[in-house]
């Protein structure tokens, strides 16, 4: 077959067509990509499949009181994990409020001209190098220095507004509120490093134009700078809020696994993650699968955040930056 | 150094026939250790359009953005010399910039709409000043004088991002004389917009300069001819190894480009300029 453009051909042109080899090295790549995409969707499948075929006695016997049932007990054969569901979100939606204000104004004073950029590349590293600590050493800490720390004040607000819900209780040791504290921090980083990549990706023209309206640099930052960074911050939110969804180590160790719902900040709770780390290594068959139907709920639970968080995204990205 | 200091050409100063808004006398503007533009004076009339034309890099825009301290966002930017707006220097120490551009507002080469609905974008300088009245009527009186009202009544809501590059030059030019500020820069406001558009905007400028004060970098000599009354002609000096701008020659419009002063005026605007 004649070559195709032949005609094209002149003297000096070097113009001509990709060779065999370029076609194939396309390929190869395609080929690559699909395989790892296929692989991921695979894999969560697959393990999914498994949690389920292992929860699923757990599931016949206990259905959906499993959700609402309050008790775990062995012996009676009665699984209910309603507070681990609670204690889960709780200390979640607590790290995330704390973590998440403390990761967004982090990356405004690092983005908006607070300081020079090289000492903001600094802070950054410092930052992320927080989520550099294994969430076991991260535990050690509270335990040894963070609850000590808190004892006093929690002591003090116990007495004086005893009737408010958040202090009805006394901190003896471990509890939701050191919980909280190790995971705001926990998640701080990725907050942080998340929201300043969306600080960063705003244009140059962008600022101008907000300075340009007169406005004064909080004006600036309030009005134009956050809306337009917004749906980059909720994704920085709603991974955060995942992380902490699954912590398990450093939740293990501070929050005091007391199968409870209680809104005091003092007292000692459990999450579905903590539950499954301590309760396992002596578990037996039937417990096991009450397990399997733990994380199960774990995984669901996530799931909805993940989903709903993606969609509040897509709404603010239309909104705002008017894409389809 | 001295000696080529004392070589170096120094525009005639423009004798303003009425009432000056903006005396702007730029001595030197130095971006760190880089001089920009040296020993430029250009008187802003009121009620006037000023048209700033010379090739890249002559310090036109840059002398523009002076004006409201726009520059000022740039850390090393620093300017020697005196803005007096209204009798006051405006990079006296006690004026704050913010003030100054509530003053006079600005539009830019490149559309920059806020990541918000288009209603909202334009009433951001309404709100920002808290305007009391009418906030709809004002919206789209600014929207009518930027010829964006008719494409855009149906979908106030919509983002004003969701709009074409020049829907969104129009959207910005709304947004700036939405709080009617008393004088308005403009950088090149027709380089994202098409003939059709570009006629509209030069239109909404005649009409503004009853009331208000402009000033407008152009690189389309025609666009300076169209609407200019008075025309600054910036040029680069790169003799000395650096890339300075300096004013060559400021004038009536007409003047400027029938009957230049200087021969770089005459070549620039003949366009044998190298």
């Amino acid at each position: 077959m004649a070559r195709l453009f032949a005609a094209a051909d002149s003297a000096t042109s070097v113009s001509g067509p990709p060779s065999a080899g370029d076609y194939a090295t396309d390929s190869l790549f395609r080929g690559i990509a699909w395989f790892s995409a296929f692989l991921i969707i695979v894999l969560t499948g697959y393990i999914l499949w498994e949690i389920l075929r292992e929860a699923f006695p757990a599931i016949q016997a206990h259905g959906l009181g499993f959700i609402t049932g309050t008790t775990w007990n062995v012996n009676k054969a009665e699984f209910g994990v309603l507070p681990e569901i609670w204690g889960t979100l709780y200390s979640s939606l607590l790290a995330l409020f704390l973590g998440g204000t403390f990761g967004i104004a982090i990356a405004i004073f690092l983005t908006q001209d607070f300081i020079d950029h090289r000492l903001a590349t600094v802070f950054r590293t410092v930052i992320e190098m927080l989520a550099a600590i294994p969430s076991v050493v991260f535990g050690l800490w509270g335990i040894f220095v963070l609850i000590p720390l808190l004892k006093p004040g929690a002591e003090w607000l116990h007495s004086q507004f005893g009737w408010f819900p958040l202090f009805s209780t006394d901190l003896a040791g471990p509890g939701m509120a050191p919980a909280a504290l190790v995971l705001a921090i926990m998640i701080l980083p990725t907050v942080a490093a998340i929201s300043v990549d969306a600080f960063r990706r705003i244009p140059y023209k962008v600022k101008e134009a907000a300075y340009g309206m007169g406005t004064t640099r909080w004006e600036a930052i309030l009005k134009v700078m956050l809306p337009t960074a917004s749906s980059g911050i909720l994704a920085a939110l709603v991974l955060g809020f995942g992380r902490a969804l699954g912590e398990t180590m450093a939740l293990a160790m501070l929050i005091g696994n007391a199968n409870q719902i209680s809104l005091s900040l003092f007292s000692p709770a459990n999450t579905l993650a903590s539950l499954l780390a301590s309760t396992f290594p002596e578990a037996g068959q039937i417990e096991v699968q009450a397990l399997m139907y733990a994380a199960l709920v774990l995984l669901v639970i996530t799931f909805i955040v993940n989903v709903a968080g993606l969609a509040v995204q897509q709404y603010t990205i239309r909104k705002f930056e008017g894409k389809k | 150094m001295n000696a080529v200091a004392e070589s170096v050409f120094v525009a005639q100063p423009y004798q303003a026939v009425g009432d000056i808004i903006i005396d702007c006398k730029v001595d030197k503007i130095f971006y760190g250790d880089f001089l920009a533009v040296r020993d430029s004076t250009v008187p802003i009339e009121k009620k006037k359009i000023t048209g700033f034309i010379g090739p890249s890099g002559c310090g036109k825009s840059t002398v523009l953005r002076s004006l409201n301290r726009m520059n000022d966002l740039i850390q090393v930017f620093r300017f020697v010399g005196s803005v007096i707006y209204h009798g006051q220097d405006v990079y006296a120490a006690k004026v704050d910039p913010v003030l100054v551009r509530r003053y006079i507002g600005m539009v830019f080469q490149q559309p920059n709409p806020f990541s918000m609905s288009i209603y909202d974008n334009v009433a951001f300088g309404l709100r920002l000043n808290r305007f009391k009245g009418d906030m709809d009527e004002r919206v789209q009186k600014a929207l009518e004088r930027a010829a964006l009202w008719k494409e855009v009544k149906d979908k106030l809501k919509n983002s004003g991002l969701s709009l074409s590059g020049g829907q969104q030059q129009r959207l910005c030019i709304a947004r700036a004389i939405a709080t009617e500020p008393d004088v308005l820069l403009m950088d090149e406001p027709c380089s994202a917009l098409d003939p059709i558009a570009t006629r509209q905007v030069e239109e909404l400028m005649l009409e503004l300069k009853a009331n208000y004060t402009l000033a407008l970098v152009t690189h389309n000599m025609q666009q300076a001819t169209r609407v200019a009354d008075t025309t600054a002609f910036f040029s680069v000096d790169i003799s000395h190894g650096g890339r300075t701008g300096y004013l060559v020659e400021m004038g009536p419009t007409k003047q400027i480009f029938e009957d230049p002063r200087e021969q770089l005026t005459k070549d620039y605007i003949s366009g044998q300029f190298s």
